[in-house]
């Protein structure tokens, strides 16, 4: 059974498999080796035996092929209304042929599936919402990405973040150490400005234990000062994780169940050896989604909720501004007109809309909503894994002009993304059509609207 | 012939009928996975109830969801034949008047006039539907033969009913042709993608009870369908 050096079967389990991953230059070995990846018809068909049961069977049956789908896809409407892009054409042609077919499919088959799972679907599930059965595409595009990865089909980047997770329990090459020195380099970088502030690791019984996205340490530091900056001021009683700090999870996007379980194993670890009240997640979506929402399952915890109360982000800003122990200086709110991305993770898939329509409330004058906005959002056109996967970047780029279009109606020029891949994806819109517009996470907007009591300042 | 129909071969078609979607449903709920499908439908169930049941509802509304404000033809379509289809055979005159002959028992039933006109209109939403499959590309490209063959026998009955009524007055080949329809039709929705016709509540309470346990509806007042 051929299986390539770097595309296999295999997991990605040791730092030599993940260098040499790595040195393959935008995958072009893997993808050349996946042209000659058998399947395993039977592995694969046993897999599906197993997890494939009445939800899904029935969704793939008695779609009626009304076609309701179909503007619910930011893909279909981006591509023109390619008939192609319907939802359910989608899931049709691939996971519904591998099913009818018992697993019978071919190479070619199978990088048409992977190619169609990745750069077709974003796994957003605004589809299900529009489905009168209750079909929902995106769940079953995931769970395809599951099939495939079990058998080696999945784009190189999303390889590669698997094996982060396994090695690093993180997504990114960032190591305990790594991480415990910035957080200390970030805490003493504020402490001129804020005098007092810490950035407390390991504390036992704290109010708050807060987690993150590795990009912020590996790029994005100063957003760990700028977490540090509002509970200081807000008064929490917080801490960090040494170990179990991460909280996204490429393998989610990928369909490694198994790295899945061990990355938030990994956290709910945290949780229980330091006891903390409750925790909270940086402005991530699909971090929020992954531990929040889908990591009860993956590790079995039949209350299906993490081991303490998790909050995303956005909640706790809206508490803190509830309560007053973060406060707006009125005359610092956003003047100019802005726009808010609902990311799909924790918005649609999490509930979360009005707390995020609370603090704009607070923070902005002339807040604008995109339409359709909330839980009807459409993707920004980078989630699910999309933004780093090299293979797709024309496709993902056409997918943005739905999220482009959305923002211009609205006629704001600066819009809030507290979620890493809307801001990613936000980001990317402007470099490739030239919108004028600005993108920003809530931290660092708050940093400079929040009043600051007395004692907390500076000495002149 | 005519007895051989109206009498074994309805029994059967109804118990086919009875029993198939017993099972289709009883299946369905036995092959749900909470780890699986993460969601822990036996914990947390009073959001999930809530879930489920406003997952019902709206869909079950006339306009009563984004989706079907959206599309305002096809939800007309949608609802005036699914009405029809359920309705008119139940509270027909004719098959009142033959169970009452028959077993001694009937139901309400409604004017002739009202029967003819539902019926009518299943006929013509089916048939607008069959052009809006063909019509528009974005449905086109996933409609198989099956899903024509689907309409087809689900429209049968009423069209045959129509004809036995009026173009051959009670004639009773044309009786037994409609009676064969209908048969067809109660054995076709265990057995077919008709099954959505008990399956509709069973997909739309699971989707329910993910959103409501799972998916935001701890956190919120419920996903606005």
């Amino acid at each position: 059974m051929p299986e390539g050096i770097l595309c296999n079967k295999n997991k990605v389990t040791t730092l030599e498999q993940l260098q040499a991953l790595l040195a393959d230059k935008s995958g072009k070995q893997y993808y050349q080796e996946m042209n000659n990846l058998d399947v395993d018809s039977k592995a694969l068909w046993d897999m599906i035996q197993k997890s494939c049961k009445s939800r899904t069977r029935t969704w793939l049956d008695i779609c009626t092929h009304c076609g309701l789908c179909a503007d619910s896809c930011f893909y279909y409407l981006a591509n023109n209304k390619d008939p192609k892009q319907v939802p359910s054409y989608k899931i049709q042609s691939t996971l519904g042929q591998i099913i009818r077919r018992k697993g019978q499919v071919d190479n070619a088959f199978m990088q048409m599936a992977m190619d169609t799972a990745f750069s077709k679907c974003t796994c957003c599930t605004r589809c299900g919402v529009y489905c009168p059965l209750g079909i929902d595409t995106g769940v079953m595009f995931s769970y395809l990405r599951g099939l495939l990865f079990s058998q080696g089909f999945t784009p190189w980047e999303m390889k590669i973040g698997t094996g982060m997770h396994r090695i690093f329990r993180a997504q990114m090459d960032v190591t305990t150490e790594d991480w415990v020195d910035t957080c200390s380099w970030m805490a003493e970088e504020s402490a001129d400005d804020w005098p007092g502030l810490e950035i407390p690791v390991d504390k036992e019984n704290a109010d708050i234990i807060y987690t993150v996205n590795a990009r912020e340490p590996k790029h994005y530091p100063e957003d760990i000062a700028q977490a540090a900056i509002l509970f200081h001021v807000a008064g929490e009683n917080w801490t960090v994780p040494s170990e179990g700090w991460e909280e996204t999870s490429l393998a989610m996007f990928a369909g490694d169940w198994e790295a899945c379980k061990m990355q938030v194993e990994s956290v709910y670890a945290a949780m229980d050896r330091l006891k903390p009240k409750r925790m909270v997640v940086t402005e991530c979506g699909h971090a929020y989604r992954a531990t929040v929402i889908e990591g009860p399952y993956w590790v079995g915890l039949a209350t299906g909720k993490p081991p303490v109360e998790s909050l995303h982000y956005v909640e706790w800003v809206a508490e803190a501004l509830r309560t007053g122990k973060l406060k707006i200086d009125p005359a610092k709110k956003i003047k100019e007109p802005v726009t808010y991305q609902d990311s799909c993770n924790y918005i649609r898939n999490g509930g979360l809309w009005e707390a995020a329509r609370y603090i704009m409330g607070q923070i902005a004058e002339d807040f604008r909503e995109m339409t359709p906005s909330r839980e009807h959002n459409f993707c920004c056109g980078g989630g699910g894994g999309l933004n780093g996967i090299g293979r797709y970047r024309e496709q993902r780029n056409v997918g943005l002009k739905v999220k482009r279009d959305q923002i211009l109606a609205t006629g704001a020029k600066l819009v809030i993304a507290p979620c890493h891949n809307c801001w990613d994806a936000i980001r990317d819109l402007e470099e490739v059509y030239e919108i004028g517009i600005r993108w920003s996470f809530l931290k660092p907007l708050l940093i400079n609207m929040i009043e600051v009591p007395e004692h907390l300042k500076p000495a002149e | 012939m005519y007895e051989f129909v109206t009498g074994p071969l309805a029994w059967l078609a109804f118990a086919v009928f009875f029993v198939g979607n017993i099972v289709r449903l009883v299946q369905y709920v036995r092959g749900l996975d909470w780890k699986l499908d993460r969601v822990t439908y036996s914990v947390n169930t009073s959001f999930g109830v809530r879930g489920a049941v406003r997952s019902i509802l709206y869909w079950l509304m006339p306009f009563g969801t984004h989706s079907w404000r959206d599309n305002p033809g096809f939800t007309v379509l949608v609802f005036v034949m699914h009405i029809g289809l359920i309705l008119t055979p139940i509270f027909l005159l004719a098959h009142n008047i033959f169970l009452q002959e028959r077993w001694g028992f009937s139901l309400w039933s409604m004017p002739d006039a009202l029967s003819d006109a539902m019926t009518i209109a299943v006929i013509v939403s089916a048939v607008l539907l069959a052009m809006r499959r063909i019509a528009l590309p974005e449905v086109r490209i996933i409609t198989s033969a099956y899903d024509y063959l689907m309409l087809a026998v689900a429209v049968a009955p009423f069209v045959t009913g129509l004809i036995a009524r009026y173009a051959f007055s009670h004639s009773e080949p044309w009786l037994i042709v409609h009676v064969l329809c209908g048969e067809m039709f109660l054995i076709a929705i265990p057995l077919t993608k008709l099954s959505h016709f008990v399956l509709f509540f069973a997909t739309r309470a699971q989707l329910g009870m993910d959103y409501g346990i799972k998916r935001g509806g701890m956190k919120s007042s419920g996903i606005n369908w």
